[in-house]
């Protein structure tokens, strides 16, 4: 049930409980309890919208920034990662294998807004062994969801 | 001049379905809930195959009986989920689509005059493949007491001195209904005792919402009884592609695959290369499908329910097959008016045989938001019917 309920809310947060119990054919309470336990284990963290800006009039920019660092002894990567997903204009931050160390994710108003972000906070903080900074031109999928196209029925109308 | 016609072709009507599907395509903004065919894709992986083995030059015909290793894996599949063994060189055959294996399993079998036992309401092919195999279609009509399942009792009924094949179109277009283990075990005794032989339609198999879909092939004694007719259609969300599989004795398949060889020649090579795939890697895909499928089928048994609307409930295919008996119109009738009052269009069960007559076939191959906007509209349509008639 866990499975199948996180599966259904992480396509669609705003499905009512009693929808859910509908569809998966189970008790409304039971998916009540499921969606609090599910919540209060931390694993539900928080409903979000998943919004086009691109849509809108409203100017943003979003980066995808390499970050490499040094370790410090008995803390790992942990504290600079902190120090980092402190600042509320970074939407993410991953631990990653391979050529660099930290993915963060950044929106900000401008090119100008995120280039200082990384020049005077990023950059500069202790640790920080060097940055890549690329600029996100145009989502085609973000999610699992497509947004460059809307789905269209091409199915003929009536079929045996 | 003189008539150019067969008097055979002529006297079958055209499909039902095909009256209903011009008014439905007159108007732009019906929502349909008439189609027959899954609304996803076909997996990406797949199509993936298909297009590189275009890129790859496959172009060519393959074997009359299909690619080898299409067949190697089909037998594979159906051993995996009957536990029924067929040999890959002489008991399968590759077609173009299941409709394809229902007509050449006909015309194989049967000699003028047998008769055939169709249960209906079913798929709108058997009857007409039957007339054009020079066979006596004989109609089983199925009830909804019994959940639109066969029953010994109804077989027993039909069979006379004249009848040489069942067809049993499990799970059921259109009614959603399956046949479990237990009731297939009570067909095959009269099967046997009366030596007649299976056309088991199976495309829907994957897509069943109680136990796992049993093929009559894997019960005892009925493999060598049986032409198991399965495909891509339904399970991989593969209606384009043209694909479905036939396994049979060798003595039934090698006929067979004889008119399969002077009628078709091959099925088409890019879809064999993709169905291979659809086989090895699709099982992920096919169980995605189902869960979405099986929350449709839920929610649409609930609105039937709140509408007070009577349905026996469906645990196979993608349909529902909801009674409306009590507002005293014929299906087609029934479904004209929703049609042109809410724009809703369903099919009327008698598209799919005469005893369909006071159902219609709802098709869950839509997205719950399409499917919440329909139940509200078929929901004021069937009250503004409850006030008239007061």
């Amino acid at each position: 049930m866990r499975e199948q309920i996180l599966s259904i809310i992480e396509k669609n947060s705003r499905i009512d409980i009693k929808e859910l119990a509908v569809i998966l054919g189970i008790e409304e309470i039971d998916v009540a309890n499921e969606l609090k336990a599910l919540e209060e284990e931390g694993v539900i963290c928080g409903y979000h919208t998943m919004i086009d800006w691109e849509k809108t009039s409203i100017e943003k920019v979003t980066a995808l920034i390499e970050v490499r660092i040094t370790p410090q002894r008995g803390q790992g990567y942990d504290n600079i990662a902190e120090r980092i997903y402190k600042y509320p204009e970074v939407n993410s931050v991953y631990l990653i294998s391979g050529g660099y160390d930290l993915l963060v994710t950044l929106e900000g108003k401008s090119l100008k807004a995120v280039s200082s972000f990384v020049s005077d906070k990023l950059s500069t903080l202790d640790g920080v062994l060097s940055t890549a900074t690329h600029f996100i031109l145009k989502k085609y999928k973000d999610h699992g969801t497509i947004l460059t196209k809307k789905y269209e029925d091409t199915r003929e109308k009536v079929t045996p | 001049m003189r008539n150019p016609l067969s008097d055979k072709i002529t006297t079958i009507k055209p499909s039902g379905i095909r009256k209903f599907f011009d008014i439905v395509n007159e108007m732009e903004d019906a929502i349909s809930l008439g189609v027959g065919e899954p609304d996803f894709d076909t997996p990406w992986h797949i199509r993936d195959e298909g297009i590189y083995s275009l890129e790859k030059g496959r172009t060519f015909y393959t074997s009359n009986a299909g690619l080898k290793e299409l067949r190697t894996e089909i037998v594979r599949y159906i051993q995996r989920t009957q536990g029924v063994s067929y040999d890959p060189m002489k008991e399968v055959l590759v077609t173009v689509g299941g409709s394809e294996a229902i007509d050449l399993a006909l015309r194989a079998m049967v000699n003028p005059g047998d008769e055939v036992l169709i249960p209906q309401p079913s798929y709108v092919s058997y009857e007409p493949c039957a007339i054009l195999a020079d066979a006596v279609p004989v109609i089983i009509e199925l009830k909804e007491e019994n959940e639109f399942r066969l029953t010994a009792r109804e077989l027993q009924d039909a069979i006379t001195d004249k009848t040489k094949i069942l067809v049993l179109p499990f799970p059921n277009n259109p009614t959603g209904a399956i046949m479990e283990k237990r009731d297939l075990e009570e067909i095959a005794e009269v099967v046997k005792e009366k030596d007649l032989f299976v056309i088991s339609d199976e495309i829907y198999a994957e897509l069943t919402y109680k136990e796992k879909h049993v093929s009559i092939a894997s019960l005892p004694g009925m493999k060598e009884r049986t032409i198991l007719i399965n495909g891509f259609s339904k399970a991989y969300a593969m209606t384009g592609w043209r694909l479905g599989y036939a396994c049979a004795p060798a003595v039934i398949m090698e006929q067979m695959i004889k008119i399969h060889q002077f009628a078709i020649m091959c099925a088409p090579t890019t879809s064999q290369y993709a169905a291979v795939e659809a086989l090895k890697n699709g099982d992920d895909d096919v169980a995605q499908m189902r869960e979405s499928y099986n929350q449709r089928r839920r929610y649409l048994m609930h609105a039937f329910q709140e509408m007070g609307l009577k349905c026996f409930e469906p645990y196979g295919a993608f349909y529902v097959f909801p009674c409306i008996k009590e507002f005293g119109m014929t299906s087609e009738e029934f479904a004209e008016r929703l049609l042109r009052e809410e724009k809703v269009a369903v099919v009327p069960g008698t598209a799919f045989g005469d005893c369909g007559e006071g159902f219609l076939r709802i098709s869950y191959a839509y997205s719950l938001d399409n499917l919440k906007i329909a139940m509200e509209k078929i929901g004021h349509f069937i009250s503004r019917l409850r006030e008239e008639k007061k």
